[in-house]
């Protein structure tokens, strides 16, 4: 409800933010989508041609493709699954009357402030390390042969580091949820005779789905193009065990120089995040604001 | 100087017409209420005059100049909101001044007049106050003297009592016609509640579904009401609405009759009825009596304290010179 | 009505949320400890908790190898500067999206989201070549740009859901007391929102701060932040354990002070304004 006048005034307050974004999305966009017909690498400037499809043949039909994609789908349900569970025990602590409730929200917050280079450069070496780490020193300890994480299981490794990283984000929203839980829905549940159990899954959990949602979708936009944690940790390898598709991509283009390729993985990429976009837009559209 | 004047204003939202065009206008100096029941358009309308909304169509003048198309602050009006909209994060002080400050008004013409709308509205112990720290009461006087600083050519109300508590609301009541007698301004004011539109207007427009119902001074729709809407919503208790046989009687569709114009009487009258529940106010006594052959109870008053009880029987009479007799159309009959 | 709970379940609900809270934070705090060592003692096995002889050799070598304050200027200006920049943009959308929403308001918030969840990789190659082109390779200005676009949506939403908190009849009571769209955003609107801002400040900060795609990809020498200094770090050298936990500490330090003293709103922006 408002005026034309104030509708006039509202499109142009508007309109730098959608003009800014449509161009930050449709001017490398078609860039890319140029780039992909094409033979063109970096190291042969002047050399550039129309192949058709060539580029995606090699793309798609590459291993290392399967491999990375495979790879990107375990890297974010993995993570989806560690925080959402661990955040939902976590939150259910937190939610409980103890003293120093401020101190351990922080604690518990930190890692999110943590940059990935940094917590992946951390726990490659100090803890990873399978010679000075200190899950190799523990290992000893109980008389274990020292395991060499990143390179045994290098992306359940990288799934643990990038859960640590996000699980005070998935804890805190569903902290905040749990706290805006009406406390006499519990209790007039109590009062039907509903055990603990009962309470949990029937209640919390239902009133918890708009918060799961979030976590979800927030963390899948991120998780899409974790990048950092595997540069620095295991840069992909060893071969293609823990390359997901954006690291893939950036080995093909700015490692291997050629553009082409990399472009065509990139339109891959994007046609893939869409469709996991629509999905969790979907899921939002229904879950979220109503 | 602060005369409206609506010239066939309609609005509509997107394909709901809320309002059909209609024209009204409101003389300088009046005190003009809009009442209705929630979603007439009674807010709408006031929006329209503010300038909140655009019209869809006819036109607005103020003091005779066409203001359709002037934005709100340029329309010389003031408005109290149902919210009272205060900046919460201003003091009282930078609350009334901030339209002052909007206008570029000099520094020592603002305090000038924050001062005598302080003093007016008993808020000068309040000025370095913020919103948060103030009663219902007080916020409202802030919002009205916010508008009172403006010296505006007329002042819009939209419900601006609803939010306080009953007892809060009859003083409220009081100031605010009292203000409207000091300042000689014109005031808009809508409410859904009748008892502030009889106490208060000096011509009441009554609204029904964007339409105007009736316009007049509070006595001529309590005498006359043009309609049966008009007639059962002016007026506390309610009417008594009759049809039936009982309305054939008086050549009409419907016929109406106030609690006031019911005589009483223990033995004899023209109606011979049960008595329901009585509500005692001391001064007056309300009894829902059930008539037989009458699809609802009437309401009867009585004054003073009358020994009737649960289930006694009662007969009234109606007093014929107070009687109203709609037509089919629901339209009086004079 | 809070429920009174026995002091007996209460300490042992505190020894748990301890332990839970304490192992999530071990990472860091073995950093820090870690980078006040010599080299010996952060590798020594059994690990050395705190009896060890403290010194601050590490920090001052690494800022003399990694030139530090470099970085960290950089890390400032980028996260300060896009948050700034996004501001500016964003709040006059998020105005118009709360307080004149149309049938269309809906689409383009999911829309602006979405342009989020398009991986950056697939642009990495045309942002590479026109920042080359235009010769943004490695400038602060050209990172501000990228950073502040890819942060914009975020932005956005999270100012959309704070202004709608605000009733629309305070701006609605400005307009009527003659405020100009400039004063009644800047006078009304904006202090009646600080608390939702300064979130979305604190949010955005943190995520242009640590954003480790664009800033590896973009910058060299010049114009690297943190999160670059400290990627240097992962080649052999990076054995250096109380070296590396120094440079670590340094990069981390500044939002981590920052997180401390604005707890109550960076608690509140770090659910990005969604759950209340």
């Amino acid at each position: 409800m408002a005026t034309k006048h104030s509708r006039a005034s509202a499109r142009i307050m508007i309109s730098p933010a959608v003009i800014l974004l449509l161009g930050w999305m449709l001017i490398p966009l078609s860039m890319t989508l140029y780039f992909s017909f094409l033979r063109y690498n970096l190291l042969m400037p002047g050399m550039e041609e129309f192949t058709g499809l060539t580029n995606y043949k090699y793309f798609l039909t590459d291993p290392a493709f399967f491999a990375a994609l495979t790879n990107t789908i375990l890297l974010v349900c993995g993570v989806l699954l560690v925080t959402v569970i661990g955040g939902v025990f976590l939150a259910l602590l937190l939610d409980q009357p103890f003293f120093g409730q401020g101190i351990v929200r922080i604690l518990v917050i930190a890692p999110f402030f943590v940059m990935p280079t940094v917590s992946a450069l951390v726990w490659k070496n100090m803890f990873m390390n399978p010679v000075n780490g200190l899950f190799a020193h523990l290992f000893k300890f109980f008389g274990l042969e020292p395991f060499d994480f990143l390179a045994q299981a290098p992306l359940a490794s990288i799934i643990g580091i990038v859960s640590w990283q996000w699980l005070p984000f998935a804890t805190l929203i569903l902290l905040t949820a749990f706290q805006s839980l009406d406390q006499e829905q519990l209790e007039a549940s109590e009062m039907d005779g509903a055990p603990w159990i009962k309470r949990f899954w029937f209640i919390m959990l239902p009133h918890l789905s708009r918060a799961i949602t979030v976590v979800i979708l927030i963390q899948t936009i991120f998780l899409l193009s974790v990048f950092a944690e595997i540069l620095v940790t295991t840069n992909g390898g060893p071969g293609t065990a823990s390359t997901n598709l954006t690291y893939l991509i950036y080995m093909q283009s700015l490692l291997q120089f050629d553009v082409g390729g990399g472009s065509a993985g990139g339109v891959v990429a994007i046609i893939l995040a869409n469709i996991v976009a629509i999905f969790l837009m979907r899921m939002i559209g229904k879950n979220l604001d109503a | 100087m602060g005369r409206i004047t609506l010239d066939k204003v309609s609005k509509a939202f997107g394909d709901v017409e809320v309002i059909p065009p209609l024209d009204l206008t409101i003389e300088d100096g009046e005190f003009v209420v809009f009442v209705g029941p929630s979603g007439c358009g009674k807010s709408t309308l006031l929006r329209l005059i503010a300038g909140l909304e655009d019209v869809s169509g006819g036109e607005i003048r103020i003091n005779g100049q066409d203001a359709t198309q002037t934005p709100p602050a340029k329309r010389g009006l003031a408005m109290v909101f149902q919210s009272y909209a205060l900046y919460p994060h201003m003091s009282v002080r930078k609350n009334i001044a901030f339209p002052m400050r909007m206008a570029g008004m000099p520094k020592d013409e603002q305090d000038r007049r924050i001062e005598a709308a302080a003093k007016a509205l008993n808020l000068t112990d309040y000025l370095d106050r913020r919103p948060g720290q103030l009663s219902g009461g007080q916020r409202q006087r802030v919002a009205i003297g916010r508008a009172i600083v403006r010296e505006p050519d007329a002042f819009l109300f939209d419900e601006p009592l609803s939010n306080l508590d009953a007892a809060l609301r009859v003083g409220m009541r009081l100031e605010i016609s009292e203000l409207h007698k000091r300042l000689t301004t014109t005031m808009v004011y809508v409410t859904h509640d009748q008892v502030e539109a009889m106490t208060m207007a000096d011509k009441i427009v009554v609204l029904q579904a964007g339409r105007i119902e009736q316009v007049g001074s509070p006595m001529e729709l309590y005498r006359s009401p043009r309609n049966v809407f008009v007639a059962g919503f002016i007026g506390s208790p309610k009417m008594n609405l009759l049809t039936g046989p009982e309305a054939d009687k008086h050549s009409a569709t419907t016929i109406g009759i106030r609690p006031e114009h019911i005589a009483i009487s223990s033995d004899a009258g023209a109606w011979k009825g049960t008595v329901g529940v009585s509500e005692h106010l001391g001064s007056d006594t309300f009894f829902h009596v059930t008539v037989e052959g009458f699809h609802d109870p009437l309401t009867v008053r009585a004054s003073g304290e009358v020994a009737l009880y649960y289930g006694d029987t009662i007969y009234l009479t109606p007093d014929l010179a107070h009687l109203h007799r709609f037509d089919a159309q629901g339209l009086r009959i004079a | 009505m809070a429920r009174s709970v026995s002091t007996n379940r209460k300490l042992v609900t505190t020894f748990f949320a301890w332990v839970v809270g304490l192992a999530i934070f071990f990472p860091i705090l073995w950093t820090i400890l870690t980078s006040f060592k010599t080299e010996a003692q952060a590798i020594a096995d059994p690990p050395i908790f705190f009896n060890f002889h403290w010194t601050l050799e590490n920090y001052v070598t690494v800022q003399e190898r990694s030139n530090y304050f470099r970085h960290f200027w950089n890390s400032v200006v980028l996260s300060g500067g896009s948050t700034l920049l996004g501001l500016i943009i964003a709040i006059p959308a998020a105005w118009s999206m709360a307080f004149v929403p149309s049938r269309r308001t809906k689409d383009i918030l999911m829309w602006m989201l979405s342009t989020k969840m398009l991986p950056p990789v697939g642009v990495l190659v045309p942002m590479y070549l026109i920042f080359r082109n235009l010769g943004l390779l490695d400038t602060q200005i050209g990172l501000v740009i990228v950073l502040t676009l890819i942060n914009l949506p975020i932005i956005v939403w999270m100012l959309y859901t704070y202004f709608k908190e605000i009733p629309g009849e305070i701006l609605e009571a400005a307009r009527m007391d003659g405020a100009t769209l400039r004063s009644e955003i800047l006078y009304v609107l904006t202090p009646m929102a600080i608390p939702g801002i300064a979130s979305t400040v604190l949010l955005n900060i943190i995520l242009a701060w640590n954003e480790a795609f664009w800033t590896l990809n973009l910058t060299a020498a010049k114009a690297a932040p943190l999160t670059a200094f400290i990627a240097s770090y992962s080649s052999p050298e990076g054995l250096f354990y109380a070296k590396l936990s120094a440079a670590s500490t340094m990069a981390i330090a500044p939002i981590l002070i920052m997180g401390w003293f604005s707890q109550k709103q960076l608690v509140r922006g770090l659910t990005f304004g969604a759950v209340k």
